[in-house]
């Protein structure tokens, strides 16, 4: 008799635990060939909230980081994904060619290592020193806004998350995304990934189920101190109306452009600056 | 706002007929004692000379809206009164602008930005100089002119609000022909037609921040100010006509809130900026939803300046007393919440009413005045009813006696002692010269209370440990630290805020950046 494989319980990755919904809701997902392959969670508004819990728990230590240390994590994290490489491109592949997932790993990997050189250089970059017409030293620092909510693409399973969940924490933000709900599973792989990649728990969160259901939630949590999403124009409305309530930065990505995730425009400076405070302190200088 | 011009002589009551033999045993014995000689208050008792400044500010009976390079009357054919806070007295009468006025100054600047975007820095950056200059040429006309509008000390417009509206048109005049250092790794281009709506507190100074780098950059202008000052940016508007600067690249329309929200929400604006409180600007940004309009939001606050028990007292009173008095307090980034260490408090408390009893209230215009008139009656209502909701929920007031105008929206200098977090003199923007005193222990209460608000637009902190400011700089969520001064400004230094005091900077490299898109 050929031996049965164990197959994973897909879960999702929160303030460093692997869990399901706290509603117990799963939706499933097939394989290629359009066989059961698993049961995803469908997370819940609760599940927003308590996410949204761990990532301030987190914030105030990721923040506080080196941005040195930051940048070695996240060259870590490329370094799992490379490592696991195969078995995230299967993952991706569940939808698409194997060829495609592979590349679209490769990319993401290349990603992360772009961002992990950024952690210490962004702030050379952004900040200043400026020349006051009085007697002061007046400096610009950068910091992080804080919570940052992903909304992923539903395309790019992968490289869309990770394209804008990299520049979030490179600048000290801690996350809580929303995987791609059609095809959620790498992004479940991907969590496994930053589990093992010295990522304090919190700093990134990962939730998996239905956008029309999270959505609205991520646009009015008072927590959340910035939106980065790619988003359709109804869906870039809502976010906006809903992130009014606490002035909450957006930062949208248009859906209806189709995005290059594979193009190096994809990835900027700007997109770190994008969730960042300037701060700038004045002091006299005198005897 | 400097020290107090001079110290006056010591008038007779204070006088001690004391032998030179006596006074100096009374030093030995003051010196033995450890304590410092008491400080003088005069109050009333010194009478200065009226110093009206009497330059003219040179006033049209009727301001019409500026409109693609020329004054022109609204479509409405209304007109409505700026008063003169100081006086009640009416200045002129302002064109009351409406959508058919916001849609023509959108075609004008829409049309001024297909040659305005597209010019040589280089000679975009000659316009801004040009502006600058004329401004200073005409300095203390328009420094007049914006105490007479707003009601601020003539102090106040004549050493800050026009030299520094001047210094921002120059600093930025410098950047447009050197845009490509702005964003390093992509190219800065201009947005397009920028919509923008600036407060009452700066007339003069909120119109430079917003244009200058708006302009500098490429872009066109429609921008309003606020009601109840049009009148120097009409001004202002004349020195763009002497300046050449081409028709449409700025657009001035004047109007009451709703053509604020006009000139917001208009398709052609590519962006919006908005300076204002955080309730209207949560009004803008709901209004423009889904437009994929870029914003920048600079709005309220509620800033925290701490003092710690080391740090240099006298100096921090004077810092405290500008933090929250200057400009009558009306200031977003006031320092309207004095957090001061518990070993020092009842010391600072009472060197605080020692100046405040020396602080002169009244006739703006004169140059000896260091707290003028509230910009407006409903704006003196309102503060009123913040200095009626602190007595009632129990916190002690305090106001030192002066003599007040009889005509004008004047309040005297305003201390809330024993105010608790929770009180709402705590909590909300009062915009009028009332400070809020609370004590701390630690460090890290003065952060937690510090930062326990829904702002986050500046912060002050005053120690003599340099380790601790640059800790304390750290924690603060705030966008402006200051740290043994309060209140400075600079066209280089980027201004704005955390949080629900609004997103975006002014100023500096940084804020020059939110009129670009990278491309």
């Amino acid at each position: 008799m050929t031996r049965l494989p164990i197959t994973k319980t897909p879960k999702v990755y929160v303030g460093g635990a692997f869990i399901r919904s706290e509603s117990a809701r799963t939706f499933p997902i097939a394989n290629a060939s359009g066989e059961f392959f698993g049961n995803i969670p469908q997370c819940s508004r609760k599940d927003l909230r308590n996410a949204v819990e761990a990532a301030a728990k987190a914030g105030p230590g990721w923040a506080r980081r080196t941005p040195y240390n930051r940048g070695q994590i996240l060259y870590r994290l490329g370094e799992m994904l490379e490592a696991r490489a195969s078995e995230m491109a299967d993952a991706i592949a569940l939808d698409g060619s194997r060829a495609a997932a592979a590349r679209e790993v490769a990319a993401a990997v290349d990603r992360l290592i772009y961002y992990a050189g950024w952690a210490d250089k962004c702030e050379q970059v952004l900040g200043s020193v400026n020349p006051v017409s009085a007697p002061y030293f007046n400096f610009t620092v950068v910091e992080p806004m804080g919570i940052v909510g992903v909304i992923a693409p539903p395309d790019a399973p992968l490289l869309g998350l990770v394209s804008l969940v990299a520049p979030a924490i490179t600048g000290g933000n801690t996350v809580v995304a929303l995987a791609s709900e059609c095809r959620p599973y790498p992004a479940i792989l991907l969590g496994e990934m930053l589990a093992t990649s010295d990522l304090p728990g919190g700093v990134v969160n990962i939730l998996t189920g239905f956008r029309k259901e999270l959505m609205p939630i991520f646009a009015t949590h008072a927590h959340v101190r910035a939106i980065s999403a790619v988003a359709n124009a109804e869906e870039r409305k809502a976010l906006a109306l809903g992130a009014a309530e606490s002035v909450k930065r957006t930062h949208f990505t248009k859906a209806e452009e189709g995005p290059d995730w594979f193009s190096d425009s994809a990835q900027s400076l700007y997109a770190i600056r994008d969730f960042l405070e300037f701060k700038t302190t004045w002091h006299p200088i005198g005897a | 706002m400097p020290a107090h011009a001079t110290m006056p002589p010591i008038p007779p009551e204070k006088r001690k007929p004391a032998s030179r033999n006596g006074r100096a045993k009374g030093r030995a014995l003051e010196k033995a004692r450890g304590r410092t000689a008491p400080e003088l208050i005069f109050g009333d008792l010194w009478e200065f000379d009226p110093a009206p400044e009497s330059a003219d500010p040179k006033l049209k009976a009727r301001y019409d809206l500026f409109i693609n390079g020329e004054f022109t009357v609204p479509k409405s054919g209304k007109y409505f009164e700026s008063i003169n806070p100081a006086n009640e007295r009416k200045l002129a009468e302002i064109a009351s602008g409406s959508g058919p006025d916001v849609d023509r100054a959108y075609v004008a600047a829409e049309r001024a930005f297909a040659t305005w975007g597209r010019m040589p820095g280089r000679e975009r950056g000659k316009y801004l100089y040009r502006v600058a200059r004329l401004l200073q040429d005409r300095a203390r006309e328009f420094a007049v002119a914006e105490t007479m509008d707003n009601g601020k000390p003539i102090r106040e417009t004549r050493d800050f609000d026009v030299p520094m509206c001047a210094a921002h048109f120059f600093y930025h005049a410098g950047w447009a022909d050197k845009l490509e250092y702005v964003a390093p790794g992509r190219r800065a281009a201009p947005l397009g037609v920028v919509g923008q709506v600036i407060p009452w507190n700066f007339p003069l100074l909120m119109l430079a921040w917003k244009l200058a780098p708006a302009l500098a950059m490429g872009n066109c202008a429609v921008l309003k100010p606020a009601s109840n000052t049009c009148i120097t940016a009409l001004k202002l508007a004349e020195i763009f006509q002497d300046a050449g600067l081409p028709p449409g690249v700025v657009n001035i329309v004047t109007g009451p809130g709703s053509t604020g929200g006009l000139i917001m929400a208009h398709p052609t604006a590519a962006k919006i900026a908005f300076t204002g409180s955080t309730e209207v600007g949560k009004v803008i940004m709901r209004s423009v939803a889904g437009s994929d309009k870029k914003m920048t939001m600079e709005l309220g606050g509620k800033a925290a300046n701490i003092v710690f028990d080391d740090a240099p007292l006298d100096q921090a009173v004077e810092g405290i007393v500008n933090g929250i008095f200057f400009n009558q307090g009306q200031v977003c980034c006031a320092g309207s919440r004095l957090l001061v260490h518990e070993p020092v408090a009842g010391q600072v408390v009472s060197k605080l009413r020692n100046r405040l009893r020396v602080l002169r209230v009244g006739d703006p215009l004169d140059k000896n005045t260091d707290v003028g008139a509230i910009v407006s009656r409903a704006q003196l209502d309102t503060i009123r009813e913040y200095l009626g909701i602190g007595v009632r929920e129990g916190a002690e007031m305090w106001q030192p006696p002066c003599r007040l105008p009889s005509k004008g929206y004047f309040l005297p200098p305003t201390l809330f002692t024993g105010v608790t977090q929770s009180h709402r003199i705590a909590q909300e923007e009062i915009f009028g010269p009332v400070l809020s005193i609370l004590t701390f222990r630690t460090v890290e209460e003065a952060i937690e209370k510090a930062n326990n608000t829904a702002y986050g637009l500046s912060a002050g902190v005053w120690t003599d440990k340099g380790s601790r400011i640059l800790k304390m700089a750290a924690e603060l969520k705030a966008g402006v630290v200051w740290a043994n001064t309060f209140n400075k400004f600079d066209p280089a230094s980027p201004f704005g805020g955390y949080k629900e005091s609004g997103f975006g900077r002014e100023g500096g490299r940084q804020g020059l950046l939110d009129y670009a898109k990278l491309v």
